[in-house]
């Protein structure tokens, strides 16, 4: 039902329109309390991330900017009632296993994924692929230790390899579905642009395909990289922890996760410390990963 | 209703002047099932401009994009006839449809730049096909001739996809013209495009014509009109119950437009239906 009378005709019908915003009508109060909410809710959200940083950056912030920092980056781990000390093999082996992961899951996470978007993709392989690596987004990262473990550790014992294997069934969904997620976004169009050009399947996929998908695939590659270099329980049983640098990749391997596990469990004041020293490496190298990813992944142009 | 409806091919086919490149003869298109086109012949000749004109769904770009195996990538489907290309049939068993698109080149509806520098967009194609002279003559030359140059030579650098529309389309057939292809499928060019991008490249086909053969699909009769020597009207055949292009009228554009042979072109052309 409308307000105006249209049968009378002139100003008389028509109330002047109220243009002015009415500061506390029921709708304006609504949607500033509403409005507040939001703001609220971002903030706690940000809150878990910025008081774990001030948290490590005060409890281990002094050992790794402190006096000594080479000794801790670069150092053994101290025994029982020993002062000093460091983390160095603890930042290596990761380095190597998380290095030996990407080995691994990226050429074959990157090539499922030119499966899955570009040449097949609404395929029965394709499809049952593309489920089992999102049903393996949910699946608990211990398993992939307990894996690993049964079918390599029980033969040839704890090692580098054996990590790096477990860290690489975590990547590799992460891998797939980004890669796929960013192959999938090359427009048609381009793809067209090349076939008209006369490129043979194999060349729209190296010469447009990856490198328009690239700043997708690199950001997914980052992320997943990233979350191994975290991961502490595949390594668990797979690479268990060594005191000393590694030499071989068929030995225990000491990883920053583990360590800060083992240390923080410890009675002595030196060894927490450390811990939490690793935790803000571990932190920073993770927030490394996470910022590369970012600045890859931002459209140019 | 008229001749066509009978499933043969029109009475009077189009006799070529010139030099015919693509001879193309269309026994049946399908796309699965569905039988999209059927019955053309649509002669392609040298160094002339040759439009298809018609309504939405009559296969004009159906048949264009068959004359360089474009539809190949369409899995469903499937091209009875020949397109007869220097007396090579383009459909022969022998034959790589990858080398066809090397010959017949082809620029599309919506500018299609790569994601990559204006300079590697025009370089793109010579590169695949392993060009061993001097790169930056022939960018510039394919840029030229696409009378992009001006506007482009002091950014080479920049993404392709950084121009406005109008640009992106002839960087495109700059693109599509740097590899010397000796036939260019135009797949309505211009319908992205607003009116002054449009004259732009309609001065650009008129251009080219004089050392590519070009084929033409518009949706705009008045574009026909300005630039097409030779113009095949299509459209769709509902008698059987499905939606069946085929080729209504061939002959020389000013023929087609003035003074049509068939009534369905008459009334395609002065707007009774469309």
């Amino acid at each position: 039902m409308s307000d105006f009378d249209l049968t009378k005709a002139g100003e008389a019908a028509r109330p002047m329109p109220q243009l002015a915003r009415q500061g506390f009508e029921v709708r304006a109060l609504k949607s500033g309390l509403l409005t507040g909410l939001t703001w609220l809710a971002a903030l706690i959200a940000a809150v878990p991330l910025i008081s774990v940083m001030y948290l490590l950056l005060v409890k281990g912030g002094s050992r790794l900017f402190g006096a000594d920092f080479a000794e801790v980056l670069t150092g053994l781990p101290p025994a029982g009632f020993e002062l000093g000390g460091g983390i160095g093999p603890a930042i290596v082996g990761t380095l190597v296993m998380v290095g030996i992961a990407s080995v691994i899951s990226i050429p074959i996470g990157i090539l499922a994924a030119i499966y899955l978007g570009v040449l097949e993709p609404r395929s029965r392989l394709a499809n049952t692929s593309r489920f089992l690596a999102k049903v393996l987004t949910g699946f608990p990262s211990i398993m992939a230790g307990v894996f690993v473990y049964a079918v390599l550790v029980i033969h040839w014992g704890y090692s580098a390899w054996a990590g790096g294997i477990a860290l690489a069934v975590l990547m590799l969904r992460t891998v797939v579905l980004a890669a796929e997620e960013a192959i999938a976004q090359v427009p048609q169009r381009m793809k067209d642009a090349a076939y008209g050009m006369g490129c043979t399947r194999t060349q729209v996929i190296w010469k447009v395909v990856l490198p328009t998908g690239l700043p997708g695939i690199l950001t997914g590659v980052l992320l997943a990289v990233a979350g191994a270099a975290g991961e502490s329980a595949p390594l668990l049983f797979t690479a268990l922890f060594s005191n000393y640098f590694i030499s071989e990749l068929s030995e225990p391997t000491a990883s920053l996760s583990i360590l800060i596990y083992n240390f923080s469990g410890m009675p002595f004041p030196n060894q927490i410390e450390l811990a939490w020293t690793a935790s803000l490496v571990l932190v920073l190298i993770v927030l490394m990963f996470n910022i590369l990813a970012r600045l890859i992944g931002q459209p140019k142009v | 209703m008229n001749a066509a409806a009978e499933s043969t091919f029109v009475a009077d086919p189009y006799a070529a002047v010139g030099e015919v490149v693509i001879d193309c003869q269309v026994n049946k298109i399908f796309y699965g099932d569905f039988l999209a086109v059927r019955d053309s012949l649509v002669p392609i000749e040298q160094h002339k401009i040759t439009g298809f004109i018609g309504p939405s769904g009559c296969g004009k770009s159906t048949v264009l994009r068959s004359l360089n195996r474009m539809n190949d990538l369409i899995q469903v489907f499937r091209f009875e006839g020949s397109v007869m290309y220097h007396g090579q049939d383009v459909y022969g068993p022998k034959v790589d449809p990858v080398l066809v698109r090397r010959y017949i080149g082809m620029v599309f509806q919506q500018p299609n730049p790569f994601s990559m520098s204006i300079y590697d967009n025009v370089a793109f194609g010579l590169r695949l096909n392993r060009f061993k002279g001097d790169m930056d003559e022939r960018v510039q030359k394919a840029l030229e001739r696409a009378a992009l140059w001006n506007e482009v030579k002091d950014k080479l650098k920049n993404s392709g996809l950084s121009l406005s529309g109008g640009q992106q389309q002839r960087l495109c057939i700059a693109r599509a013209i740097a590899t010397e292809p000796d036939v260019l499928l135009m797949d309505e060019p211009c319908s992205a495009l607003d009116p002054i991008a449009t004259r732009q490249v309609e001065e650009l086909m008129l251009d080219l014509k004089k050392n590519y053969t070009l084929a033409l699909v518009t949706h705009n009769m008045q574009q026909a009109t300005r630039v097409a020597d030779t113009t095949a009207f299509f459209s769709v055949d509902i008698s059987h119950g499905g939606r069946t292009g085929y080729l209504v009228e061939m002959g020389p554009t000013a023929q087609i437009f003035e003074a049509p042979r068939e009534q369905l072109t008459k009334d395609y052309i002065s707007g009774q239906f469309s």
